[in-house]
């Protein structure tokens, strides 16, 4: 789903970046080190990074890192900073719900049962059929789901770059097991695995909604890794590294890894809106987050238990998720536009 | 070509009694199957000895899983647990209820899917594209039974209010059907609503994918050689572009029927569908692993057989895949 744009399409600005790109020769990284050497006549003084390098010339460049490239290009990107707004703002409501929240998500209004919402900042979202603040239950339900989401992404982004890296550097066993593993996934459905998963090794708490979940996603960023490595590994800068004495794990961490940051970022952002997909269907379908404990699949149950004329109960959590994902896919796609130019999609 | 498939079959084959093993040691090894009858006050000791018995319950997992073979190989998958009920023909009447739901579904989403795809790719960065970039993207970011949901409150609502009925909103036959037009309205009435939540994930993908494969296509070389010698836009973009762009659709379509045959669990849960997945659901609610290995089976046998569709159709289309 990748779109190329042809180098007449771009900005002019990004044009004059790539120019500036093949002019600096601050830190070049690994990868760009053997083309990347441009005819500089004499060597400047090298300083730390983010320095700028005066040349005898009197030519003055700021050496910027790869990484500040990105950054530039991710701000360029409007959508993607809006969204990653958004998603900073939705976490804080979630981090500090117990302040933000008007009430508690249990705590009852006996005269306000199945409240319509109000704009008069009583019930704003309405009331559930036991007269519970269900803008409170959401904010809750929120805080749940993104917790959920951020342990998912984190497990499976470290697993999955882990094996990843083992089974595309080494091969044999382990590149064996995990290709083995993902063919499960050529032949069963990835939720019914889910499903079964969740079904009988216990669910209804977060944490064990989040490790079932996880221990499942890792397998997609795991193939990713390994084909990077697959290929990464008989390039002459890791030769050299070799020749020069460097242990595997100083390759693997120093020299490898940081060529494949930009799509293992990418999907861990990715993972985000997977993950709170996923718990919200397992949650929906009765093999997620159990009650007490407010998550926005489960919302969603209930509101549809309580009967549909009571349409608020339905729409505000569904609504959130949407929220939620839509920023986390708007800010993947700025993420990937700027760490694989090469790759570039059409900018939205 | 032919020992190509005949491998590959034999894999799949491998991968899906290995896959099988698994499963059911992992199932028979956690759950049990009589627990919702041992909290009934009616259910006998006897009969709960009478079902681990017949069922072979109170044998080592391994014996459990070859006579659960015999059983899966001879029989037809054998019965439930609990009632004795043969699963094969249960199984064949919610395959059929998920191929009137999907089949319908997959059509008009190619249909609709591929004509966005090819307008917004020729018409790149025009409002329409854009608009259909915006929407698809909303339609990967909506929970599917949260989409379905909305649905049922607006029809729902609908009914309350204004007393008309257009969509019913759960179940797949409440009254008689009757025959002919009657018949197909009863259909659309019963599946309007699943179907349209089906077509919106899949249009989201397939709008996507096919703007992407058309893009790249209308900017290769041989399609500037086309015009170049002057053929009108017109067949250059139906004759050339667009059937050399519909190419990787074709194996994204096969991958995501064979997935689909597998019943869309969320969908059918919701709209109460005597489908694929929401009989994979209640056989897990009930902790039976009989039921739930047959499903397992006959989805991962389909998914195998669209999987390699996929790629002999992919290498028909397209002959410089080599298969070794």
């Amino acid at each position: 789903m990748t779109d190329r744009v042809p180098a007449a399409d771009r900005l002019p600005e990004e044009r004059e970046e790539i120019a500036l790109t093949a002019g600096s020769v601050g830190r070049p990284a690994a990868a760009t080190s053997a083309s990347g050497s441009v005819a500089v006549p004499e060597r400047p003084a090298l300083e730390p990074a983010g320095e700028t390098l005066t040349y005898e010339s009197g030519v003055e460049l700021e050496a910027r890192s790869q990484w500040a490239y990105a950054r530039m290009r991710f701000f360029r990107h409007r959508l993607a900073v809006a969204s990653l707004v958004v998603l900073i703002l939705v976490a804080l409501v979630g981090i500090f719900a117990k302040r933000v929240a008007p009430y508690a998500f249990d705590e009852l209004d006996l005269n306000n049962i199945t409240a319509k919402p109000t704009l008069d900042g009583k019930h704003l979202f309405g009331t559930d059929l036991l007269g519970r603040d269900y803008l409170s239950r959401v904010i809750y339900g929120l805080r749940t789901s993104l917790w959920v989401a951020l342990v998912v992404a984190t497990l499976s982004t470290a697993i999955g770059t882990t094996i990843g890296a083992i089974a595309g550097y080494y091969g044999g066993a382990v590149d064996n097991m995990l290709m083995r593993l993902t063919d499960l996934f050529l032949v069963l459905p990835f939720l019914a695995v889910l499903l079964v998963l969740s079904a009988f090794l216990g669910h209804g708490k977060p944490v064990r909604v989040a490790f079932i979940v996880a221990l499942l996603l890792w397998t997609f960023l795991a193939r990713i890794v390994r084909g990077v490595f697959l290929s990464l590994r008989e390039k002459e800068f890791v030769e050299a590294a070799k020749a020069a004495g460097a242990s595997d794990l100083r390759i693997i961490v120093r020299h490898i890894l940081p060529n494949c940051m930009g799509p293992i970022v990418v999907t861990m952002t990715l993972f985000i809106a997977t993950a709170i997909l996923l718990e919200a269907a397992l949650s929906f379908l009765g093999f997620g987050i159990d009650p007490p404990t407010p998550a926005l699949g489960k919302l969603i149950a209930e509101g549809e238990s309580q009967g549909l004329e009571s349409w608020w109960l339905v729409t505000f959590p569904g609504l959130v998720i949407v929220i939620i994902c839509l920023a986390v896919n708007f800010v993947g796609d700025g993420l990937r536009d700027a760490l694989d130019p090469t790759q570039r999609r059409t900018r939205a | 070509m032919l020992i190509y498939v005949v491998r590959r079959l034999l894999y799949s084959v491998v991968v899906l009694i290995v896959a099988s093993m698994f499963v059911f040691w992992g199932i028979s090894a956690v759950a049990d199957p009589l627990a919702f009858l041992k909290q009934q006050p009616t259910a006998s000791q006897q009969t709960i000895e009478n079902i681990t018995k017949r069922k072979h319950l109170d044998e080592p997992i391994p014996v459990r899983y070859v006579y659960w073979l015999k059983d899966a190989t001879t029989n037809g998958f054998g019965t439930t647990t609990i009632g004795d009920r043969p699963i094969m023909p249960d199984l064949k009447r919610v395959l059929g209820h998920t191929l009137q739901l999907v089949i319908v579904a997959e059509l008009l989403a190619i249909l609709i899917g591929v004509g966005i795809g090819v307008y917004s790719a020729l018409r790149q960065y025009s409002a329409v594209d854009y608009t259909a970039t915006t929407f698809s993207f909303l339609g990967l970011a909506m929970p599917v039974f949260w989409l379905a949901l909305m649905l049922q409150v607006l029809f729902v609502n609908i009914y309350l209010w204004f007393d008309v009925r257009i969509f019913y909103t759960a179940n797949l036959s409440g009254v008689d059907p009757g025959g002919g037009l009657h018949f197909v309205l009863d259909r659309i009435q019963h599946l309007g609503l699943p179907w349209l939540v089906l077509m919106v994930a899949s249009i989201a993908v397939y709008s996507r994918y096919m703007r992407a494969s058309m893009l790249e296509v209308v900017n290769s070389d041989y399609v500037r050689t086309a015009r170049a010698k002057g053929l009108p836009e017109r067949r250059v973009t139906m004759k050339h572009a667009f059937r050399n762009a519909l190419i990787p659709l074709v194996t994204l379509v096969a991958l995501n029927f064979g997935a689909l045959l597998s019943g869309a669990v969320v969908t059918e849960t919701v709209f109460g569908l005597d489908g694929m997945g929401l009989y994979f659901i209640n056989a897990l609610n009930r902790g039976d692993p009989y039921p739930i290995m047959a499903w397992l089976m006959i989805t991962a046998t389909m998914i195998i057989v669209f999987n390699l569709v996929a790629d002999i159709a992919y290498g028909y289309l397209d002959p410089r895949v080599r298969y070794d």
